[in-house]
């Protein structure tokens, strides 16, 4: 079973779930496909096991000896990554287009450190994860590293558990694309409606199971009623409704998932989220 | 002028700060979270104009072509297959950097134009308005960005970026005058404002910060900031009705004591824009 935690954009609770439902399956493994931003690890710790660089893009390189500055590589390039007879790695997606104009064999094609690939030894369980240099390209195939690594460390088929990318972009498609189940965190906000319509096609195109949780309900509770209309008729499963709670953000600052305070109003629900999703899959985790 | 405003992530208020600060300054404002564009919902402009935005892909000719599998060699997206009948195309993965086009030894390869999202052009009172939208099931948002961006002119312009450290927002703030970081005071926070810190230092482009969903005077942002001597532009105290206001698809200046922070907050970034 591998279960994904997403919501179309960001700051919606997705990270605050995903780290709970991680907490309570202590035998899951865990992946945070936010290789932009992971903060999974502040919440839940651990010590690092594993660390490798992931060369996750080609950026051309120009031998200034060979060079004769006849502008062609500058001409056909069309990221203007070449200025000067110099590239801009930062604007190069390393297509190889410069390298065949190139009289002089001048131009090399190098592979690029995208990110680090990381795995991190929790308290409760494997977490795999990755640092991405930042401005890199190719998200994607970064989040992709981040999943084979998770399997490859998947013994007895254990539940992965993965917090996504916000947004539906190519980092998106990675995180989402051979998942059983989506867990859609989506917001009571004119926003948050139309954010969640967009990865609910997403999540239909990839064929993934959806469920979804409405955080913050309580915000706005005529939009909640108009999303649990929305899925009602869609035929999509609302887990829960997670209410507004200020012992978030303190959980947060502690870093601390928000399972772990026992009294807290949005803890409650996302433990009921979580029973439901384990008999839903029956499945000892 | 343009002024570019990213968080490092979503969620911390980027494009409230964008949307509000527009209307107070009364500045254009180009929405390029092209993924997950909310901006139009808080400005409610008439959309006046929408245009297609297509990439180039190529087209193969198979009476020309000899099988010699030349571009599948040179192709680094994996966006071309050989097989024994001929080439495929998954167009998806084509970046659209033309060089199959150019290592085709039989002028086999010409390029059709595709369509990967649309660009929405319009007007809120005396601003315009404009946002990409990526279609669903498209994975390259940079070239709707390019395209966004070069349709901006001469006035004073907001551009609303996408969150994360990734492509995007390098296309989305590149050759801007000034970055606005949106952070709020958590530790989650204070982790992705490090990552946009160093994007934009990297770029060289000056920034200032805003902290959303203040509550102490003296947080850790705060505190952050004046070790590190990033100029802090101004506070969005943390409010219940600031959530109900965005809930409702409202911009936060309906409200008195929130029209002035933006306001304060405006005239800084005007007096910092008079500095550079």
């Amino acid at each position: 079973m591998q279960l994904v935690v997403i919501s179309g954009k960001g700051g919606t609770g997705k990270t605050t779930v995903a780290a709970s439902l991680a907490y309570l399956s202590e035998k899951s493994i865990k992946v945070d496909c936010d290789v932009d931003a992971s903060n999974l690890h502040i919440l839940l710790q651990g010590k690092d096991i594993e660390e490798e660089n992931f060369f996750g893009a080609k950026v051309a390189n120009i031998d200034s000896n060979k060079c004769i500055k006849c502008g062609a590589c500058e001409k056909v390039c069309r990221y203007d990554a070449i200025k000067n007879y110099q590239v801009d790695p930062l604007k190069c997606e390393g297509c190889a287009a410069c390298t065949v104009v190139c009289e002089q064999n001048a131009i090399l094609l190098k592979d690029e450190v995208t990110g680090k690939t990381i795995i991190t030894q929790t308290n409760k369980g494997l977490l795999s994860r990755a640092d991405m240099v930042i401005g890199a390209e190719g998200s994607g195939k970064l989040v992709t590293k981040v999943r084979k690594n998770a399997m490859a460390h998947r013994k007895n088929n254990e539940w992965i558990i993965l917090d996504g990318t916000p947004g539906i972009g190519c980092a998106v498609m990675a995180s989402v694309t051979g998942c059983d189940a989506a867990l859609i965190v989506v917001e009571p906000t004119q926003s948050g409606l139309e954010d969640f319509l967009r990865v609910l096609s997403l999540i239909n195109f990839f064929g993934v199971k959806p469920f979804v949780c409405i955080n913050k309900y309580d915000i706005n509770e005529d939009m909640t009623i108009e999303i649990e209309k929305y899925c009602k008729e869609e035929g999509i499963d609302v887990l829960g409704k997670i209410p507004f709670d200020p012992c978030v953000k303190e959980a947060v600052n502690a870093l601390k998932p928000i399972v772990s305070y026992k009294e807290s109003k949005a803890s409650k629900e996302i433990i009921k989220i979580w029973n439901k999703l384990k008999e839903i899959y029956k499945e000892d985790v | 002028m343009k002024i570019a405003v990213l968080s490092g992530k979503g969620g911390t208020g980027k494009t409230t700060v964008s949307t509000n600060l527009a209307k107070v300054m009364n500045w254009d404002y180009v929405d390029c979270d092209v993924e997950e564009p909310n901006g139009f919902i808080f400005l409610k402009p008439n959309v006046l104009k929408t245009k297609k935005v297509n990439v180039p892909i190529p087209k193969i000719d198979d009476e020309k072509c000899i099988n010699c599998k030349k571009c599948v060699e040179i192709c680094q997206f994996n966006a071309l297959a050989g097989t024994n009948t001929g080439i495929i195309l998954f167009e998806k993965l084509c970046h659209s950097c033309g060089a199959c086009e150019l290592v085709c030894p039989v002028d086999a390869i010409t390029e059709e134009e595709r369509s990967i999202g649309k660009i929405d052009i319009g007007q809120s009172e005396d601003i315009k308005c404009m946002r990409g939208v990526l279609d669903v099931g498209e994975p390259m948002a940079v070239p709707i960005i390019k395209e966004l961006k070069s349709l901006i002119d001469e006035k004073p312009t907001i551009i609303d970026c996408s969150p994360g450290s990734s492509c995007s927002v390098v296309s989305a703030i590149e050759g801007v005058d000034y970055a606005v970081l949106v952070t709020e005071p958590t530790a989650f926070g204070l982790h992705d404002l490090k990552i946009a810190v160093s994007l934009v230092k990297e770029m060289k482009i000056p920034f200032g910060v805003i902290i959303n969903r203040a509550e102490e005077e003296n947080d850790l942002i705060t505190r952050y900031c004046k070790e590190e001597g990033i100029y802090l532009l101004g506070k969005i105290a943390f409010d219940r009705k600031a959530a109900v206001l965005y809930s409702q698809g409202k911009l936060l200046i309906e409200d008195e004591v929130f029209r002035k922070g933006f306001e304060e907050i405006g005239r800084k970034i005007e007096g910092v824009k008079r500095c550079n």
